[in-house]
């Protein structure tokens, strides 16, 4: 290795997240590597792996340094071209660059490129720029300097100061500061106590903690030594879901690496200090992210949330003091350390401190991983990082927050900044970091609908208002788009929402009904068009979909006569086409082709 | 591998400059090879493997070298450019193995142009 770095003139960055290793970047890493060979280039060119860059949907993924070109969708047989171009002629390969939307203009540099010039990356600051699975990378940009910080000069009071004047919130979802919480926990009596890393994400389109895992394991590691040092544990957990392979096989990596240079272990820099920490594999149940729930799953016992007080903090895992934090917490942690506190604050807003990852799926141009300061709007998210709303005649219309514990943002508060009280105050929370952009062919009923399910199946079933209730909802919600809504429909789901929010045992069922909630207080007019019109204003509830022509707007093309796949619209030339109701199978082709909007 | 102490994580954060100092844009002085047809026809090939050992040798981390197409002067190659941090960039032409070996030492580590071997000076700077 200390070879190697005097030679390279050049190094390409790999993306090697899921997304990206799923659309075959193993293959044009081996690819690259054995056609550098080929030419050779070997030892002038570093081809390395990288954890997540964020811009998934481009993928497979390459940042070219020192130059600092971005290269998207590149696949194996593009690699021969790909290296004769750039690598030895010295040209940017045109083909893979990022084109903007707006104007089609490409754009080479990655810093140029909006989607990432609007972020700022403090958890995800190592990515694209270390190899995940050489410790060596990220002791390289001041890793594990915080610990040592911890370990050697600070005592646990001044580490639990530093982190309470951050004032960082628990980025998994509730949003506790972390100081308070290990404050507490400190003081809880006992010798045995444990640090807890939450990395069970279940929510549907939330990627934040598997891509961190991936694109920084030793990041997490380094915080949970600086938190056990400051509650006094000596024993961790990272409750992992076994959904995510690639992120446990570079945790472990990272902790036998970690192991090996005495970073975790006994005796960790010389310090003194003992801490070792394991993998715990969990098997995918939505319900084992809550704490208590989760601290059971590792006893061995069915994950299943209990009723607090007792806090975790003085009763946890085994009935001992337990700190459990989130992921992304964990991710922080080092960088407060050893940045301090007041650069810290200095980010975000006043109440809401640092960073947050979000996942940015749904109606969005720009796809993927993406972090940004507290309190930036919610229109800058969608329309500068995340480049627009695709489609020419699309509208935006709401933002999903927080997953299936969150609600709707309506387009009319898309300047509600991103923080945790602004949040709330519509009704939606930040969550863990979900958001899905969703434009106006979402049905918010459908939407509804859609979360409610996931909470159905996932309910753990201990307490009868979750279990029950949202069972309820989810028939008023099916009765709905099916076209027999009842006139006091809505006025029954608000009220089984407010019972099950106030009566649920755990966060699962005291959040669930919050999608349908945020719904209707903002799109309360949809629901009242499939209940007393039987009508589907965005057209995505089958059983109420009736089409027909327009005979005004109707300019008698045909193009609807060739996409029915069943014969149900006749059609002669010079004529308006008509629709047969009995034979139309909903199929929406002749409502996507028509190009005057003379369906309806 | 014997457990790290404070100073290790020091020791392998150095070794690693040189590589981070690359991916994250931080260098004082910045090579520019000309390998475009002509400037691999007239051995700009050589060129820059003369300075990848020669960045080797002297254990230079905050050197970045990178190639760039045609510079427009194909009767002069093998060219490159060198840009020093707050000094104006210079293109050097006719190059061999031996004028690079000189203005690496005297321009890329000293910061004193070798004005025999320039073109010009002062124009296209890349940063």
């Amino acid at each position: 290795m200390e070879k190697q770095r005097k030679t390279y003139h050049t190094n390409l960055m790999i993306c090697a997240g899921t997304g990206c290793v799923s659309c075959g970047s193993f293959g044009v890493r081996d690819a690259l590597i054995e056609e550098i060979e080929k030419q050779n280039l070997s030892h002038e060119v570093l081809v390395a792996t990288t954890g997540c860059n964020g811009f998934c949907a481009a993928g497979p993924l390459l940042v070219s340094y020192p130059d600092g070109v971005f290269y998207q969708k590149l696949q194996v047989e593009d690699v021969p071209f790909f290296v004769e171009e750039y690598l030895l002629k010295g040209r940017i390969a045109k083909k893979h660059l990022f084109v903007r939307p707006e104007d089609k203009e490409a754009i080479p540099a990655i810093n140029d490129i909006g989607f990432f010039s609007n972020q700022l990356l403090v958890t995800l600051r190592n990515r694209g720029l270390v190899d995940p699975e050489i410790i060596d990378d990220y002791i390289a940009r001041d890793g594990y300097m915080a610990a040592e910080k911890a370990l050697n000069e600070m005592t646990p009071e001044e580490i639990i100061r530093e982190v309470t004047e951050a004032g960082i919130r628990g980025r998994g979802g509730g949003g506790f500061p972390t100081g308070l919480k290990w404050k507490f926990c400190a003081g809880a009596s006992g010798d045995q106590k444990y640090i807890l890393c939450n990395a069970d994400e279940g929510d549907p389109g939330a990627f934040m903690d598997r891509s961190i895992l991936e694109a920084d394991p030793h990041a997490v590691l380094e915080g949970m030594i600086i938190g056990a040092k400051a509650i006094g544990a000596h024993q961790g957990y990272i409750y992992v879901r076994a959904e995510y392979p690639l992120a446990i096989e570079r945790l472990e990596t990272a902790i036998a690496q970690a192991e090996e240079y005495g970073l975790l272990g006994d005796d960790i820099l010389g310090s003194g200090f003992d801490l070792k920490i394991e993998l715990y594999h969990g098997a995918g149940a939505f319900v084992c992210g809550e704490e208590t729930a989760l601290m059971l799953s590792i006893q061995g016992q069915r994950g299943m949330p209990r009723p607090r007080p007792p806090f975790p903090a003085h009763k946890g895992l085994w009935n001992l003091p337990t700190v459990l934090n989130n992921v992304e917490t964990w991710a922080n942690i080092p960088q407060i350390i050893f940045r301090g506190s007041e650069w810290f604050n200095s980010l975000g807003t006043e109440k809401s401190t640092g960073t947050k990852v979000f996942a940015l799926t749904g109606c969005v141009n720009n796809i993927g991983l993406i972090e940004v300061p507290m309190g930036v709007s919610l229109r800058s998210i969608v329309y500068d990082v995340g480049g627009g709303i695709p489609g020419k005649r699309r509208k935006l219309k709401a933002v999903q927050v927080g997953g299936p514990s969150g609600g709707c943002i309506p387009e009319s508060l898309i300047d509600t900044p991103v923080d945790f009280e602004s949040i709330v105050k519509t009704g939606a929370i930040v969550g863990s970091g979900g958001m899905v952009v969703m434009d106006d062919t979402s049905c918010m009923v459908d939407v509804a609908k859609f979360f409610l399910e996931f909470t159905v199946e996932e309910s753990c079933g201990k307490c009868t208002p979750c279990r029950e209730g949202t069972q309820q909802m989810l028939h008023i919600l099916d009765r709905i788009t099916l076209g027999k809504g009842r006139p006091e429909d809505i006025d029954i789901l608000l009220k089984l929402s407010a019972m099950i929010k106030s009566a649920s045992l755990c966060g699962l069922g005291q959040t669930a009904p919050n999608p349908v909630e945020t719904t209707i207080k903002y799109f309360r007019a949809e629901y009242e068009a499939h209940i007393f019109e039987k009508r589907c204003p965005a057209k995505k509830c089958k059983a109420l979909l009736k089409f027909e022509v327009v005979p005004e707007l109707c300019k008698k093309c045909g193009l609807c006569f060739k996409a029915c796949p069943s014969n149900a619209i006749t059609w002669v030339k010079k004529t308006v086409a008509v629709i047969d109701v009995d034979k139309c199978t909903q199929c929406m082709n002749c409502y996507a082709v028509c190009k005057f909007d003379s369906i309806i | 591998m014997a457990k790290l102490k404070i100073e290790d994580l020091r020791k392998i954060k150095e070794s690693k400059k040189g590589t981070l100092n690359l991916r994250e844009g931080v260098y004082r002085a910045k090579v520019t090879v000309h390998m475009g047809t002509c400037g691999i026809a007239a051995g700009a090939r050589t060129i820059m493997n003369t300075l990848i050992t020669a960045i080797g040798e002297n254990e230079t981390d905050d050197v970045i070298l990178t190639s760039s197409g045609c510079a427009g002067l194909c009767s002069q190659e093998p060219m490159m450019t060198v840009e020093v941090k707050d000094l104006s960039p210079v293109k050097y032409v006719y190059l061999d193995e031996e004028k690079t070996k000189k203005i690496f030492r005297e321009h890329v580590i000293g910061g004193k142009p070798v004005a025999e071997y320039a073109l010009s000076m002062g124009s296209e700077t890349t940063y």
